[in-house]
């Protein structure tokens, strides 16, 4: 059995740019040939889960179905003018969609087998299915048609990890043709995209993580005694994995946006030079982009609101910080049920926390700081060195270094 | 328009006070997103405040930020929530 893996050497891309010619020259003459990119995305979907991940492909047919049928009842009851909007009722809409998940990730806690449910990409699905729960609730999603439900669910080129788009953005292009010149200027952004991928994937992120991490974790494990461990090998290390992560996940967005523009889709971009942001929360707005504003509009901003309305808690500082730590806590939960994880989690809402606090003190003192060129460039690297040390407790090389 | 004159002078008040400064009034075709003048708290501040003073039911789905990101065009989406 073939089983190809999502953008896992050129040769997929050859592959994959044979299939689509059809597609493309199809959308070069105005017309999306539907039929033909529902078969692609479905001979690309069995040549991921087939041979010896068929017990993937089966959990990933079980899931979908599961839901489907979920997200269908909970918008035929909202959409049943008798109904009123109940609460509890989306409460457990939600509770639903992601138990499958919340199975999946607290199975390494009891058993060393992964579990039977799991399948590659189950987390970003659930993110879909999540945010078109929420948004059926809203009233903004009226109407079910489970062919673009299921395309938007199961689009292969992002399947995996993201970028995660939203099903009312994905419709509004899967329904329409882009003009000739949109779309020229879409093949050529998508392939100026693929090109950069391999650059940042299969250059940079293999000369950072396979050829140069394990030389630092091996210097920081020989170096181990001193206070906590620390030593010069534990500070490549933390600069080394951080640019690894960036150029490995980075890359991999790239293709997976790439090979949307070819098939006339604008998935939306996930990275943003998120290396010059100058402070915590210009970071979440360049890094992951497509995974923090989903945390942003689906958890954050509908607690605030929610706090808010209903008068939760005194100030509304108090009401972001607790927004904070709620939301990074799910965030790092959802990485994994390790204690690092859910420590970069906790890290990162205390240093939200910590930013508006800075930026309130700034406003309230207004004239006591200078602010020019120079401040600016201090605070992209500071910036730049608390990210780096957030990914140096997600990466659980200090998990291997203190406890193995 | 009467009712217009008030959307625009009650969004605008609204903003000021978000983003404790003139400068909504000054440029209102300034960013308020990229410039960090607003973020998701003061956002969720704006909603509230359109529903309790004029009555307008903006759901967080709706709030596209490319769609609400200056004075002007928060002016315009509320007129035309307004009906």
């Amino acid at each position: 059995m073939i089983n190809l893996q999502p953008y896992a050497n050129p040769m997929y891309f050859a592959i994959l740019g044979v299939a689509l010619l059809p597609l493309i020259i199809g959308l070069l003459n105005g017309k999306r040939l539907y039929w033909y990119g529902t078969l692609v995305s479905f001979i690309f979907l069995v040549l991921i889960f087939d041979g010896n991940k068929i017990h993937q492909g089966i959990a990933l047919i079980g899931y979908g179905i599961y839901e489907v049928l979920l997200s269908w009842l909970y918008l035929r009851y909202r959409t049943n003018s008798k109904n009123k909007n109940s609460t509890p009722l989306f409460v457990l809409a939600v509770v639903l969609a992601i138990a499958p998940l919340v199975v999946v990730k607290m199975t390494p806690l009891f058993s060393p087998n992964p579990s039977l449910l799991g399948f590659l990409g189950i987390s970003y699905l659930t993110f879909k299915v999540v945010g078109y729960i929420m948004e059926t609730r809203d009233g903004v999603i009226k109407t079910f048609d489970a062919v673009k439900y299921i395309q938007f669910l199961f689009f292969f080129p992002t399947i995996s990890s993201g970028p995660i788009d939203r099903y009312r953005r994905f419709v509004k292009d899967y329904d329409s043709v882009p003009s000739r010149e949109k779309y020229l200027e879409l093949m050529g952004k998508g392939f100026h995209n693929i090109m950069l991928g391999f650059f940042y994937k299969f250059l940079l992120g293999y000369l950072f993580g396979t050829l140069l991490l394990p030389q630092v974790a091996h210097l920081a494990m020989i170096s181990r005694g001193g206070f906590l461990d620390i030593s010069w090998g534990l500070v490549g290390y933390m600069y080394v994995y951080s640019c690894y992560l960036f150029f490995d996940f980075a890359g991999y967005s790239l293709f997976a946006i790439g090979v949307s523009y070819f098939m006339g889709i604008e998935t939306p971009i996930n990275f943003n030079k998120p290396a010059i942001a100058h402070n915590v929360k210009d970071f979440w707005n360049r890094w992951h982009m497509t995974l923090s504003f989903w945390f942003r509009d689906y958890i954050y901003m509908r607690f605030v609101f929610f706090a808010m309305k209903h008068k939760l808690f005194k100030s509304r500082i108090t009401t972001a910080n607790v927004g904070y730590i709620l939301l990074f806590l799910i965030m790092g939960f959802w990485h994994g049920e390790t204690w690092y994880y859910i420590a970069y989690g906790i890290f990162h809402a205390c240093a939200m926390i910590l930013t508006d606090a800075w930026i309130r003190f700034k406003k309230r003192h207004k004239g006591m700081f200078p602010s020019n060129k120079f401040t600016y460039a201090m605070a992209v690297f500071f910036t730049f060195n608390t990210v780096c040390f957030s990914f140096l407790i997600f990466s659980g090389f200090l998990d291997t270094l203190w406890f193995h | 328009m009467a009712d217009n004159d008030n959307v625009q002078s009650t969004v605008m008040s609204i903003l000021t006070d978000l983003t404790g400064s003139d400068e909504v009034t000054k440029n209102p075709d300034i960013d308020l997103f990229t410039t960090g003048m607003l973020d998701s708290m003061a956002t969720v501040q704006l909603l509230l405040e359109l529903q309790s003073q004029l009555g307008i039911n903006v759901p967080v789905s709706e709030f596209d930020r490319t769609q609400w990101n200056t004075p002007n065009k928060i002016i315009a989406k509320v007129e035309s929530m307004q009906g």
